[in-house]
């Protein structure tokens, strides 16, 4: 069925859209983030608009966090003091993003940027939970080994301005999950993504936070920040596509839940390493895409009559 | 003695052009964009109105043109730059058409003089507008050319050679697919007679291209309240996220 978005200004057939947002959504419940950093390439290679893709992938990940954060809510793992502190720092990264993201527009390299963010991020994030989840699989296999401490104390215990955040047992100052909440933001409206795959590493190795309150307090600040995003996007540059949203988060709603159960019945571990080999594989196939000469040299961008 | 001449001259040129004009028609006058919209096809049908015998010499040929809104539009080329490709120049084109077709009886060059394409801009050469591109690049008009590929693979500039039907020398017709990912706005269709290469007659028409319905909807808020819109779109995702996982829940149970 072919559908025409209002926004994007393209035909798709409904089908795929639904089919893209459905395995998105059933490797986000699996893995637990929010999906974005696959929608937005994916939406790029159907011909969507990449400013419209980023700005439309935000929405979508709002409806997949408020999916995972009620699930988290019900088992008391979301640390809503942290929660908003990154938050503080997350809706100046967002905002930094979106100036950002409209100088990089008229100078012609948006494209260039968001692909050389996602090679970055993706591909040095992927490599460090492969390497991670590596070493952690062969521990388990080999008992008997040391296990590592989960709080170490580092320089980001030496920093003013300390907070107690009683969920997640920890009495630290609130410069580092502000930088954290400010980067994820950054990258949230650069990237269209929501950051998950950021923030999570980040709040364990760097916050040193309970892995049990991560995920829930991760998804609470992302909904707010690609809110957010969704919004500056929708009012700076009216690129969010509300049609192309709907059928991206009906498939993904529906396919993050069948997700969830399959993911339950995987091992921590092995659930990352494959988390870490799907982001690895995305940021080379962009890195492919910058490296490779292109088909057609040249692009057109259409403007506005003045 | 040379002024009557030339007055004599445009009198005849003006009797020229009137013994032969066009009625036209088209499918549709207006075009709706609506959620289901997948391309649209028109027909555009015409006849030669004479008062006179049909006159001898060169035989008649017609072209119509169907143009888009135009826009201006900045091409970019890639470079690779440090090992990787990157927009490296760029060029500005005042106005270039978001989508223009050409269909003609014969082959442009034998049917159409330069002059008259000059005159009347009927070949995409004509219709875009890139006056003082050379100081903006290297080899500018390597990105008009590449314009007119891209544009061309994006179906939006189609040159239908041949695709007009005439017949009998007065009945012509012929159609122009309008693709999926149109542009809003009026289409202007224009229709040419010609005759040893000069235009003889000839008439503009519109057509209205509009997004309507839910499409219309969604697009006026999008640029006319974009706080509301994009407030709406958070308010569908909240509600769709929290609507799934009720609904697994009650599955579940």
């Amino acid at each position: 069925m072919q559908l025409y978005l209002p926004i994007a200004e393209v035909s798709v057939d409904a089908f795929v859209i639904l089919g893209l947002g459905g395995i998105v959504g059933f490797l986000s419940g699996m893995f637990g983030v929010g999906g974005g950093f696959l929608i937005t390439p994916l939406l790029f290679f159907i011909g969507v608009p990449p400013a419209v893709a980023v700005a439309t992938g935000a929405n979508q990940v709002v409806a997949s966090s408020v999916s995972g954060v009620l699930a988290q809510l019900k088992r008391k793992a979301v640390d809503f003091r942290m929660g908003f502190v990154l938050l503080a720092g997350g809706i100046g990264g967002s905002a930094a993003g979106i100036w950002v993201f409209q100088q990089m527009t008229r100078a012609g390299q948006i494209d260039l940027f968001v692909q050389l963010s996602y090679v970055l991020f993706l591909g040095g994030i992927g490599a460090m939970m492969f390497q991670e989840s590596l070493r952690s699989l062969l521990r388990t296999r080999k008992a008997g080994t040391p296990i590592r401490r989960a709080h170490t104390h580092s320089w980001a215990h030496g920093l003013p301005l300390k907070m107690k955040f009683r969920t997640s047992g920890l009495y630290i100052s609130v410069i580092p999950p502000l930088l954290v909440g400010a980067l994820v933001g950054f990258l949230a409206a650069i990237m269209g993504v929501g950051g998950g795959f950021v923030m999570v590493p980040a709040m364990i190795y760097l916050l040193g936070m309970p892995t049990k309150v991560v995920i829930g307090t991760s998804l609470f600040q992302i909904i707010f920040v690609t809110a957010f995003t969704t919004v500056m996007h929708a009012v700076t540059n009216q690129t969010v596509d509300m049609l192309l949203a709907l059928l991206l988060i009906l498939g993904g709603v529906v396919g993050a839940q069948i997700g969830a159960r399959v993911g339950l019945r995987l091992k921590a571990e092995q659930l990352r390493i494959l988390l870490s080999l799907l982001v690895l594989a995305v940021a080379m196939r962009i890195a492919i895409d910058l490296l490779l000469r292109p088909a057609e040299l040249y692009s057109v961008t259409a403007g506005v009559l003045p | 003695m040379i002024r009557a001449a030339f007055a004599l001259f445009l009198m005849a040129g003006a009797g020229f052009a009137e013994t032969e004009t066009i009625i036209s028609g088209l499918s549709q006058n207006r075009v709706s964009i609506t959620a289901d919209f997948d391309g649209s096809e028109i027909l555009i049908y015409g006849a030669v109105k004479r008062e006179t015998p049909v006159p001898g010499g060169p035989p008649l040929e017609v072209i119509v043109t169907v143009e888009g809104p135009p826009t201006p539009v900045t091409v970019r080329r890639k470079d690779r730059v440090a090992g990787i490709w990157i927009n490296n120049a760029a060029v500005r084109v005042d106005s270039a058409p978001s989508f223009y077709a050409v269909a003609t009886t014969g082959p442009l060059r034998h049917i159409l003089s330069q002059t008259e394409d000059l005159r009347h801009q009927i070949t995409l050469d004509r219709v875009i507008r890139a006056v003082g591109i050379s100081s903006e690049a290297d080899n500018a008009p390597d990105f008009v050319q590449a314009l007119l590929r891209v544009r061309q693979n994006e179906d939006r500039y189609r040159l239908l050679s041949g695709k007009v039907e005439l017949l009998e020398d007065t009945l012509f017709r012929t159609d122009v697919v309008l693709p999926a990912n149109l542009t809003e706005g009026e289409y202007r269709v224009r229709l040419f007679l010609l005759r040893g290469g000069k235009v003889v007659a000839k008439q503009d028409r519109l057509i209205g291209v509009r997004k309507e319905g839910l499409e219309r909807f969604i697009f006026t808020m999008a640029q006319e309240q974009p706080l509301l819109y994009g407030m709406l779109s958070l308010v569908m995702a909240a509600l769709a996220g929290w609507g799934a996982s009720a609904a697994f829940r009650l599955i579940r149970v």
